[in-house]
């Protein structure tokens, strides 16, 4: 489903800074895939070069069998259409009610009205927000807006939902709810998700397999029972909590 | 005081309405085909900016001279620099109509940094969301940042006003009509002080008038504050 063989970014600007290193990394369909590091260790940049926001210093990136860092113009946005995205700061529109900031991306591809409406009722059953459909952003909580967020990317049925950090503003409790979803959604739906996270929690609720990565390097990578039992790198056993665990 | 005020005002009554008229015209008149204008320029400069969504370095460098060099000539010279132009478009450089040409060219400029920073508040991850969902950059313009602007770019329409408000009166001193002009023929030139309050008075309650109902809309239509 995705491919990535030697990924490599640099920032030129100041300095260079290489916020990924030689990354290689395989999801296949039907996974829930979680990446995990500390902040800054270059999980946003790796879901920004996915989703083509970022072009790749090196390296490529196959979606679906095609070779993403090639593709310009109309084939590139008929790429980000097939791909969803949900962000930490959920990014929604503030000045649209809730179905309107569902129907946004079907409304930038000039789908009918009347079917507009129809699959933005859908969504909003689906992430359970019927409610809620003419309430503006700032009348929802987090969990609610990353539920808008949910609904928004999964409008134009995309075969990958990647997920930028989509919990870390969001309670114990809330960030359940959004984990429930997205599995109900990569189960239900057939969605592959691929979840950007610094929280083991997360990993260890949806994620079939991780990848632990440190520096813009992934340190390992495997199924997540595997990891998450018996890590090899000092970074894992930290994020777990069980640095130095050998009492 | 408040007799000669009042009596001021009745005898000069027909003479204030037309002030109040040709004031409104020249701020109006101006202010829409100066948003037509600055508007468009303010949106490319927010957008060939280096953090932009479409980075176009000679362009905005262009585009930010020509604004710069707009903004920093005093607006009296600008009238008097523009005389020409004025006759041209106008046939006379003479009269409230006249004005609103160099009114125009004084605005423009103000307008299109009014609109670029309006814009520029527009969280950038809202854009790249956007982008992620396949919007193309003139999506991006027209669906995203000018929508999630409005309340700001209301605001910004309420200080182009007030501020083309004050233009007007200095448009009047140099031939320009309203009541900038009434100021300085009754109130200077003739010696008529309650003329001069009269007309002070006036463009005070029409500014505070404008900035009150600017203020109004621009919270009737921001839904972030619901």
């Amino acid at each position: 489903m995705i491919a990535i063989k030697n990924l490599t970014k640099v920032f030129q600007a100041p300095q260079d800074v290489a916020a990924l290193r030689n990354i290689s990394l395989r999801v296949d369909p039907g996974d829930v895939f979680g990446i995990i590091g500390m902040s800054g260790a270059g999980k946003s940049t790796l879901l920004r070069c996915i989703a083509q926001l970022e072009k790749p210093t090196d390296g490529t990136i196959y979606v679906d069998g095609t070779d993403v860092s090639s593709l310009k113009g109309r084939e590139l946005i008929e790429l980000r259409k097939s791909i969803g995205v949900i962000f930490q700061g959920y990014n929604l529109l503030l000045q649209r009610d809730v179905a309107h900031n569902i129907a946004f991306p079907l409304m930038l591809s000039h789908t009918p009205k009347e079917q507009i409406w129809r699959r933005t009722q859908e969504l909003m059953e689906l992430v359970g927000l019927t409610a809620k459909a003419k309430a503006y952003p700032s009348q929802l909580s987090g969990g609610q807006k990353q539920r808008v967020a949910i609904a928004r990317a999964l409008a134009n049925n995309p075969k990958i939902l990647l997920c930028d950090e989509p919990t870390s503003a969001l309670d114990s409790f809330t960030t359940q709810s959004i984990l429930t979803l997205l599995r109900d959604i990569n189960r239900n739906l057939g969605v592959t998700i691929l979840i950007i996270t610094h929280e083991i929690g997360v990993v260890r609720s949806i994620c079939n397999k991780v990848a632990v990565i440190d520096d813009g390097l992934f340190v390992e990578q495997g199924p997540t029972a595997q990891i998450l039992n018996a890590p090899t790198s000092d970074i894992t056993r930290l994020l777990l909590g069980t640095a130095g665990g050998e009492q | 005081m408040m007799q000669t005020l009042l009596s001021a005002l009745c005898d000069n009554g027909p003479l204030l309405l037309t002030g109040v008229w040709e004031t409104l015209y020249m701020t109006i008149a101006s202010a829409l085909v100066g948003y037509l204008i600055g508007l468009p320029l303010g949106v490319l400069l927010m957008v060939s900016a280096r953090d932009g969504i479409r980075p176009r370095r000679a362009l905005h460098a262009v585009l930010g001279w020509a604004v710069n060099i707009g903004r920093s000539i005093p607006f009296i010279i600008l009238i008097i620099a523009l005389i020409p132009l004025s006759r041209a478009v106008m046939g006379t450089s003479i009269g409230y109509k006249a004005a609103v040409v160099s009114l125009v060219v004084g605005a423009a400029p103000f307008i299109a940094r009014l609109v670029e920073s309006s814009l520029a508040e527009i969280d950038r991850g809202v854009v790249e969301a956007a982008r992620a969902m396949g919007a193309t950059d003139w999506q991006i313009i027209t669906r995203v940042l000018l929508p999630e602007a409005i309340p700001s770019l209301v605001r910004g329409v309420s200080i182009a006003t007030i501020m083309l408000v004050g233009y007007t009166a200095m448009a009047g001193t140099l031939g320009g009509g309203g009541l900038g002009a009434i100021a300085i023929r009754y109130g200077y030139h003739r010696y008529q002080s309650q003329m001069m309050i009269i007309t002070i008075v006036l463009l005070v309650i029409l500014v505070q008038v404008t900035q009150v109902l600017f203020n109004l809309l621009a919270k009737a239509i921001d839904k972030r504050n619901r």
